[in-house]
């Protein structure tokens, strides 16, 4: 994986980009006649290996290709290149390649797109190699200098010492020579047994955090270009209807209007000195719409359409299946039946989406927060239609993803806007009503669960059918498999990192696909929220109707599953389930399995007046197989219950007259500190494997409260949010 | 035109009376500091002070800001550099996730602390509602109270 500098360009000096804002780099590319080639960063300093440039004061700047939007990716992968060079951690400092640069060494830093809980899982070997080759070109370097074997020589803290003599020099005095090495052969390049690790596995501050405190922090929204100009539009409110007409006399004379600008199929937007102008422009602007078909639907018309996916006559993918459920579940001695259903919901990110792009005929450069700079990348070669080496993406800090800002529309609108507007940078940022009311949703769908006992009250069949929307069906077509989207059974699947955590008898997991209007999206978490909340509330349905205890009920399908359940017998240890708790105060518990982790979850509730909840304590364990910063993972494993019960609370976006009805905070509520739970983490790696940390306890948030809801009230609730239950936080 | 007093300085603004402080703090004035978030007053990503007081400069008219003393997350430090207590609890207990949030609920909480200095629990359930997707929340309650006892 790995991949060496290939300095396959021009025999002249040259950079490519400026960064005029933002956390671009600039490369030089340094080949002396007759001498061998040195890759410079910007200032002059010199590249190791593509993973690292070190300066002459010893600053050593680690490069990170993934994207940073709060889930501490930079500093871990930071510690992970930093462990295996053996530099002072205190010397570190990061920057982003452009995807423009990585195109043009061959994709030199690998993908960069930053979704799955994949940013560390996937890279963590070929960073970790770029630190451990750059090591070894350092120390070799030193001892060619000193003319001694490199055997006699050893690396820590950024300095090099030849054992023997006792000699020492640091990395930045040897940098020039180790980067006119060749790096080692791959084979000889051996990572740590993380047993060793000094740096990663540590809970070091994050790299990030000091400009966040100060307001300097740069985020797309943030960018100023000189003789910049402000974007704000409209798209057609209704999925797929069509921009018919605009009338831009009325406005072209209001203050700071520059232009108005046709963006697409479905979207005008205004162009002003301030984005305030733009925007109040915009409101003023008289738009017609030819809203379609779409317009005659609502939330009512999707339901009725997904409830007939329910009915086994309908056609259905097979996620998972063994025996035979069907006749299982009609020879039953005694059968359980529920329908379970999750709705639209929006990502909501802090920072409302924007891009700012600045297009000529020879060069089209973008500024933006992307979780996928390739993506936004291929993007701006599209819609300027300009060939990879006349663009580039900048990529900033995000103000959150959540899966929003992997997707391209907003890059497309900015590139579109300065396309029509040649050497003018234009920002685009949308409102909070825009970022509402046209996300890519978490995906609808609706849930019949069956199971079957025999006499003996031993279940001898689950039949899992989901009814509704597939993402991959929109977003990303060619994954599926023939038809069939797989990750529409996450958490539900025989084997991998989606595997289900029990052993039946008999079972069949199946979808029927349907596919509203609305555009969906992935959302952090993506299909294990509804899925766990679908299996987990259901296994503890079936406990509780047969008399048994949850936890145990779960142990005696979890033997073939034994890491599934050591994080379920952690949460339970913790929450301390074999005793009873506090007066008033009832547990759920639950486990499910995402992104290659293991995770389970225990909540403590108590309700008043039966519909007003208070989470007084949420236990969550996860086993990511590694661990690169407890501290992190615990901040990720609380944030990730704060979203999932926003969402289990609040989440609901609802479509009437084919629209989205809900436009902001006032319709759309998150959580606040006074609702936040106190979240006891339980980090239980047991190596071997890399899971992801982002996502994987999202989904134990929701049925861990649904379960101790029931334990409490006798109540079972199937449907999300809560608020439309008429139940609230306390 | 506007006359307004951000961070100490006198500054003239060349705006309507009816624009929001936020973009006339943000786009006149240059101080991207102060985010927007929600423009309705919900979220409280914009949080400033207005006469030492919290509020949300997206509900706030430039007119209705003339003739008081503002200040936003870029004069929160002294004259000299040195960080205000909460901005150095933030990171000390390294609060900030993706951080775009951050700097409107450390204006909420520095003015928590100048009006109540060791608040309690429930003083921060009543007083701090800003939203925060990452969900900070459980590093935000322990800063302030790290930053109430420093």
């Amino acid at each position: 994986m790995n991949k060496h500098i290939t300095p396959a360009l021009s025999r002249r000096a040259f950079v490519i980009g400026t960064a005029a804002a933002g956390a671009g780099l600039a490369v030089g590319l340094d080949i002396p006649f007759g001498g061998p080639t040195v890759v410079r960063a910007a200032d002059g300093s010199p590249e190791v290996n593509v993973w690292v440039v070190i300066r002459p004061d010893d600053t050593v700047v680690i490069r990170i290709a993934r994207s940073e939007m709060g889930q501490g990716t930079l500093t871990g992968l930071a510690q992970l290149v930093a462990e295996e060079l053996e530099c002072d951690w205190s010397k570190v400092t990061t920057e982003y390649p452009t995807p423009g640069q990585s195109v043009a060494r061959k994709r030199a830093w690998g993908d960069f797109s930053t979704g799955g809980s994949r940013g560390i899982r996937t890279s963590q070997d070929y960073v970790r190699k770029g630190g451990a080759t750059a090591r070894m070109m350092l120390v070799q370097a030193a001892a060619n200098e000193w003319k001694v074997p490199i055997s006699e020589c050893t690396a820590a803290n950024s300095t090099i010492t030849h054992t023997p003599s006792g000699k020492t020099t640091t990395y930045g005095k040897v940098v020039e020579a180790a980067a006119r090495l060749s790096p080692p052969a791959d084979a000889d390049v051996k990572l740590k047994d993380p047993k060793d690790w000094k740096i990663a596995g540590k809970s070091v501050l994050r790299l990030d955090t000091a400009d966040k405190t100060t307001g300097k922090m740069i985020y797309g929204i943030d960018v100023k270009l000189p003789g910049m100009l402000n974007a704000a539009l409209k798209e057609c409110p209704v999925f797929g209807g069509k921009l018919k007409s605009y009338d831009e006399a009325k406005v072209m004379g209001m203050k700071g209007v520059k232009k108005v600008v046709r963006v697409n199929d479905s979207t005008v937007a205004v162009v002003a000195d301030t984005w305030w102008h733009a925007k109040t422009a915009l409101d003023a602007l008289p738009i017609v719409w030819d809203e379609g078909e779409n317009a005659k639907v609502s939330s009512e018309s999707i339901a009725k359409w997904l409830a007939e996916g329910l009915d086994n006559s309908q056609p259905a993918f097979i996620g998972n299946q063994n025996g035979d459920a069907k006749a299982a579940i009609a020879g039953a001695a005694k059968k359980l039946e529920a329908v379970y259903n999750y709705p639209y919901q929006n990502h909501a990110a802090m920072e409302p989406l924007n891009a700012t792009a600045l297009y000529t005929p020879d060069k089209c450069e973008v500024w933006t927060g992307t979780q996928n700079g390739e993506a936004a990348f291929a993007a701006v070669m599209e819609t300027s239609g300009l060939p990879a080496d006349k663009c580039e993406v900048h990529k900033l800090i995000l103000g959150g993803g959540f899966g929003r800002r992997g997707m391209t529309d907003y890059v497309r609108q900015a590139v579109s806007i300065a396309k029509q507007m040649p050497g003018t940078p234009i920002k685009l940022l949308w409102s909070r009503e825009d970022d509402m009311q046209h996300g890519t949703y978490h995906p609808v769908t609706q849930c019949k669960l069956t199971g079957a006992f025999d006499k003996d009250n031993n279940l001898t069949a689950l039949h899992v059918r989901i009814s509704g929307q597939s993402i991959l069906f929109t977003v990303r077509p060619a994954a599926l498999v023939n038809g069939m989207d797989t990750a529409a059974f996450q958490g539900l699947a025989p084997t991998g990192d989606w595997a289900i955590g029990y052993s039946f008898p008999n079972l069949l997991v199946e979808h029927s696909m349907r596919n509203p209007h609305v555009p969906p999206g992935f959302w952090r978490g993506v299909n294990v929220n509804q899925n766990a909340i679908y299996l987990e509330c259901f296994i503890d349905e079936l406990a509780h109707s047969v008399g048994q205890d949850p936890v145990e009920f779960r142990r005696k399908l979890m033997s073939k599953h034994p890491k599934h359940l050591a994080v379920l017998n952690a949460v339970a240890e913790k929450v301390g389930w074999d005793k009873p708790p506090p007066k008033g105060v009832y547990r759920g518990i639950c486990q499910h399995m995402g992104y290659g982790s293991y995770v389970a979850g225990a909540a403590e509730i108590s309700v008043t007046d039966s519909n007003k909840i208070k989470v007084h304590r949420i236990i969550a364990s996860t086993d990511p197989g590694h661990v690169v910063n407890p501290a992190q993972i615990e901040r990720q494993i609380a944030g990730s219950f704060v979203y999932g019960l926003s969402a289990l609370f609040y989440g609901n976006c609802t479509v009437k007259d084919g629209r989205i009805e809900q436009s902001n905070f006032d319709t759309y509520n998150s959580m606040r500190i006074a609702e936040m739970p106190k979240v006891e983490s339980v980090i239980v790696p047991s190596g071997g494997f890399w899971g992801g940390v982002g996502e994987p306890t999202i989904c134990v948030a929701a049925p861990a409260v649904l379960n101790a809801y029931f334990a409490a009230t006798g109540k079972r609730i199937r449907s999300v949010p809560l608020k439309d239950q008429d139940i609230s936080f306390a | 035109m506007a006359n307004l007093t951000i961070n100490g300085k006198s500054i003239n603004v060349d705006v309507e009376d009816d624009t929001p402080l936020l973009w006339a703090i943000r786009e006149n004035v240059g101080l991207t500091g102060t985010k927007y978030g929600c423009g309705i007053a919900q979220c409280g990503a914009c949080t400033i002070h207005i006469d030492g007081i919290a509020m949300r400069s997206c509900g706030i008219s430039v007119s209705e800001a003339v003739g008081k003393q503002i200040t936003t997350i870029e004069g929160l430090a002294t004259s000299d550099g040195a960080l205000h207590k909460v901005q150095q609890a933030w990171i000390k207990n390294d609060v900030p996730q993706c951080g775009y949030c951050q700097t409107g609920m450390i204006m909420a909480v520095a003015a928590l602390l100048k009006e109540k200095p060791k608040p309690t629990d429930k003083d921060i359930d009543e007083t701090i509602t800003n939203i925060c997707r990452c969900g900070t929340f459980q590093q935000v309650r322990e800063a302030i109270h790290a930053a109430a006892n420093a």
